[in-house]
């Protein structure tokens, strides 16, 4: 008999992401198209249980993830972390001064001279004042506090964990929006909180729009204690960017419901088109000044892993809280420290992209470039993907302002059918079929929640033209045959 | 409530009252008010103020770098390859690093240690893991799919007691952790609400661990709880005790007779100086004893790449391996882990290079082992050289630091500092490390930190500082104790 027979109902109650399902398929296929190559090569034909597949490769734009699509990492931050492992490389002219310069900079601040050291708990100090630093220059002046700020992994479970009281005789509640980052849903009820779901409008580009703020906290009355209101802009997966009236509206929500504000702004450099400019809710907040600006609790999320970076991998970002109560944040102080520290390396990504390299510096004509062609490839791909999906019949896409295409499917009646009689979500059904006969996997809109009887998948836009080319190419190709299938 | 001029003023959303009560009684002493205290310290000798030292000597947390331990060069030239593949065409790197940072880098989305990995850790990492492992433990099969990487050892830790605590009052899980312990153990058990069941390391034994102590503790925990898990670190922190084998057996037989999960610390397996002492890895013991216990005791063993010979803390890297672990709760602990996305992939890299070192016939072997060897012998010199002049000192009893990076002496406090540190609303060893720290500049971390048996006290101190300062270290803590004692007398 086992011992672990009884597992936590928090740790159940987090819903099984079908991303993960396909990324297994996905694997299984890779692997069949390994060996059937391999076959080919030794003029053998494949076992006739494996079917041949009319692609080569799989491409997954369903990570968030650009370094895994194909963009090319800045040189700047490859060779800058280079030099601060092998030090020996500062000294040498193998690169150039630049980087140089600014490893000898990171290095200075690491105990012994060492990324292998711990931090403080907040992170490098000179770190953590660059990171306050950003935020003020960001924010148009308006003050951030090198001791508000802690660098952390990426994760978001720390402020989580203190805000969820299972001790009280309500279980917690944190207002989520529909569509929502699947891992903040999965982070929230693994903590045995209860998530409070707000529709933002897909027919307004999905707008928040605060009545439904209202619903959803009436919704709540008798259920659970809501205490937090997580918001995300710009969206994941939806491609919005709040307008400044939004957001001042959201703050007053909160500030009159006595409502903690969690506000995910990790796509905040990913926006770009006409009319869509980001500006944070700390500086919304200041700028509607006091009352409002000293008692509103605010706590920002940003990292270093989305953006023109795309550091993923070494897991560096922050979180500024602001008006939180003294001794709680000794509290939050003592949660962060049993972490120890960020990886210093996540540490350094986060430093060079709150102060990447300014003009005048020697490094800069080669990061602009590089930058300039993110920013151009991400505008074209945006404006192809609208153009191809738009044009598909039973797709239809709101206006992208970030990297997710999140489009609607207009599913048919007979393909609903056939996914309820596979015990599969309509657009799970839609996905695995796409990656089975068309090799691509994008995350199906069940993942993140979306309004009863609408079906949505989500893909990522940061990836190299031709690969959005293809993505799209096949993309269509199988849609309009899947169209013609279940008519 | 109303400000004093008469205004309302609306109380904070968020307070005291109403946050989660768990994290309300989390401690970790490591980074705790001392080290808070030393760091204030240290910004005041910056600013030029005046003090009886110089620097702050940091000897309170096991960071090795800090300390001036050089990182080995192998591994961070292939991690300098994988930070920055073109490097690969330079030939100041050997092929044997090439080689490496090439399959690293293979493995991971869009060939960029900057892509997010799977969940549970690159593949190929994972399963070097598991062949260092078999090789470790004699050729006892270690499946990949066991392994799931984390964020240091401590991330792995956490996520095991996650899965592991449960249950409502009687029935909540009880986790069996040493005193003294890490105290990430003791602030993950706050946190998750579970009960905490102590047992006794003897100090008369060389903090040895008695199977009956931990029969009495299980005992009496079964009146207030239901205990699940007994936690081991071996090599001990902070006591420094590495346990026998004939112990770790009867540890085995003790959780498999009270249906107990074994969550085995290794992190320090590399740290063994003391003569006669042997690491022994808690799976392979647990496979020797035959099927009868290889194939029903559950466990995981914990490892991390902050310690042992690379010091490598900041770059947080670790892994577990879990044992017999029911497929429906693997299931479970793989959708846990999904949560964090993925353990930093410059600690995964760093992983895999530490399961996969050079070999005889590579290039880089020679000097890879000269510096290996020289950290490892460093540290058993030190480890030797602290106890000699702790046992020295009337009043601080410090038995053999058999393995891992710290000394945990017993000092006797005279009963006036005692009743100084109530007055001052302190407990009586933090009193002592405070004054220690003012005086000396020394930081230290107070026994009670860790827990001690009542009355005695402790403090901890690693002895990664090099042998000339920790030398002076030694002397000058070793000089204030007696000052200390005579002030109190």
């Amino acid at each position: 008999m086992n011992v672990l027979q009884e597992i936590i109902p928090n740790v159940k109650n987090m819903k099984q992401l079908q991303n993960l399902v396909l990324a297994r398929r996905a694997s299984q296929i890779k692997e069949e198209l390994r060996q059937s190559e391999f076959s080919n090569l030794c003029f053998k034909f494949t076992c006739s249980q494996r079917v041949r597949k009319p692609f080569k490769e799989v491409i997954n734009v369903s990570w968030g993830d650009a370094h895994k699509t194909g963009m090319k990492p800045l040189s700047f931050v490859q060779q800058v972390l280079a030099a601060c492992l092998y030090p020996q490389l500062v000294n040498s002219d193998r690169l150039p001064v630049g980087v140089r310069q600014r490893a000898q900079s990171l290095l200075k601040g690491c105990d012994g001279g060492s990324v292998g050291s711990y931090t403080a708990t907040r992170g490098i100090s000179e770190r953590v004042h660059r990171v306050s630093e950003f935020i003020t220059r960001r924010d148009g002046g308006a003050p951030s506090y090198p001791e508000n700020i802690f660098i952390s992994p990426g994760s978001q479970w720390n402020i989580l964990n203190v805000l969820v009281n299972s001790e009280a005789s309500h279980r917690t509640g944190v207002l989520t929006p529909v569509p929502c980052y699947s891992i903040a849903l999965m982070s929230i009820r693994g903590l045995g909180a209860v998530t409070v779901p707000y529709n933002l409008n897909e027919e307004q580009g999905w707008e928040l729009q605060v009545e439904e703020l209202h619903r959803a906290l009436e919704s709540a009355k008798g259920v659970c204690n809501p205490v937090a209101l997580y918001v995300i802009n710009p969206g994941n997966p939806a491609g919005y960017v709040q307008s400044r009236k939004s957001i001042q509206e959201v703050i007053q929500f909160v500030s009159e419901k006595r409502l903690f504000l969690l506000a995910d702004e990790v796509y905040q450099d990913c926006v770009h088109g006409e009319n869509s400019e980001f500006v944070s809710y700390k500086r919304v907040l200041a700028e509607m000044g006091p009352p409002l600006s000293d008692t509103v609790e605010l706590a920002s999320f940003h990292s270093a892993s989305k953006g023109f970076m795309g550091e993923c991998g070494l897991r560096g970002g922050y979180v500024e809280l602001v008006n939180l109560d003294l001794a709680v944040m000794k509290y939050i102080y003592k949660l962060f420290s049993t972490d120890a520290c960020a990886p210093v390396l996540g540490q350094f990504a986060l430093d060079m992209m709150m102060k990447p390299p300014q003009p005048g510096d020697p490094s800069y004509p080669l990061y602009s470039m590089e930058t300039q062609h993110i920013r151009t490839t991400l505008v074209h791909n945006v404006k192809r993907v609208l153009e191809v999906v738009n044009n598909l019949p039973g797709f239809c896409c709101q206006p992208v302002k970030g990297v997710f295409a999140f489009p609607r499917l207009h599913l048919p009646p007979k393909a609903i059918q056939k996914a309820k009689e596979m015990g599969m979500q309509p657009d799970a059904f839609y996905c695995m079929r796409l990656l089975e006969e068309a090799g691509v996997i994008v995350s199906p809109g069940c993942d993140y929640g979306q309004k009863e009887g609408t079906h949505h998948i989500r893909f990522y836009i940061m990836t190299p033209e031709d690969t959005m080319e293809e993505v799209l190419r096949r993309l269509s190709s199988f849609h309009t045959q899947f169209m013609k299938d279940f008519s | 409530v109303t400000e004093s001029n008469g205004v309302p003023c609306r109380g904070k959303v968020l307070t005291l009252d109403n946050m989660n009560p768990n994290v309300r009684r989390v401690e970790y002493a490591v980074r705790g008010a001392i080290v808070q205290r030393a760091g204030q310290i240290e910004k005041e000798l910056k600013e030029g103020v005046k003090k009886p030292f110089t620097e702050v000597i940091k000897a309170n947390i096991g960071d090795a770098h800090a300390m001036g331990q050089k990182p080995i060069s192998f591994l961070r030239q292939v991690l300098a390859l994988c930070s920055y593949p073109e490097l690969l065409e330079d030939n100041k790197f050997p092929e044997d690093a090439k080689h490496r940072a090439r399959r690293i880098l293979e493995a991971c989305g869009g060939h960029s240690i900057g892509a997010y990995s799977a969940s549970q850790g690159i593949e190929c990492v994972r399963q070097d893991v598991a062949r260092y492992i078999e090789k470790r433990d004699g050729g006892i099969p270690s499946n990949p799919d066991n392994i799931y990487l984390s964020t240091g050892a401590s991330d792995a830790i956490v996520t095991m007691l996650k899965l592991l605590v449960c249950g409502e009052g009687r029935d909540r899980t009880g986790v069996m952790i040493s005193i003294p312990q890490y105290p990430l153990y003791s602030a993950a058990l706050a946190d998750l609400g579970a009960v905490q069941i102590s047992y006794y390391l003897d100090e008369d034994k060389c903090w040895s661990l008695d199977v009956a102590e931990l029969k009495r503790a299980v005992d009496a925990a079964r009146q207030h709880c239901n205990p699940r898990v007994l936690c081991i670190i071996n090599p001990g922190n902070p006591t420094g005790q590495v346990q026998s084998r004939q112990c770790i057996e009867d540890v085995i037989r003790f959780a498999k007779e009270e249906h107990l999960f074994l969550m085995a610390d290794e992190v320090y397996q590399d740290n063994v100086y003391a003569e006669g002492c042997k690491f022994h890895s808690f799976k392979k013991v647990l496979f020797e004893m035959g099927p009868a216990y290889s194939s029903t005791v559950e466990m995981a063993s914990f490892h991390s790449t902050s310690k042992c010979y690379m010091g490598e803390c900041g770059f947080r890297g670790g892994y577990m391996e879990v044992i017999n672990m029911d497929p429906e709760v693997k299931a479970q602990l793989t959708k846990l882990v999904s949560v964090r996305l993925c353990p930093p992939v410059p600690g995964q890299a760093l992983l895999d290079l530490v399961v996969n070192p050079p070999q005889p016939d590579e290039p880089s072997y020679n000097t890879f082992m000269k510096e290996r060897t020289a950290v490892l012998a460093a540290l058993a010199e030190k480890a030797r050289l602290t106890e000699q002049i702790f046992n020295e000192v009337p009043g601080v009893t410090c038995n053999p630091v058999q393995g891992a990076m710290y000394t945990f002496p017993r000092i006797a406090l005279p009963q006036k500092a005692i009743d100084k540190a109530k007055e001052e609303g302190q407990v009586p060893d933090m009193f002592y490390c405070m004054r220690l720290l003012e005086e000396e500049g020394i930081c230290l971390v107070p026994g009670s930190g860790f827990g001690q048996r009542e009355g005695t006290f402790h403090f901890r101190m690693t002895i990664l500082p090099p042998t000339e300062k920790l030398k002076i270290v030694l002397q000058k803590i070793s000089d204030f104790h007696v000052r200390f004692t005579q002030e109190f007398s």
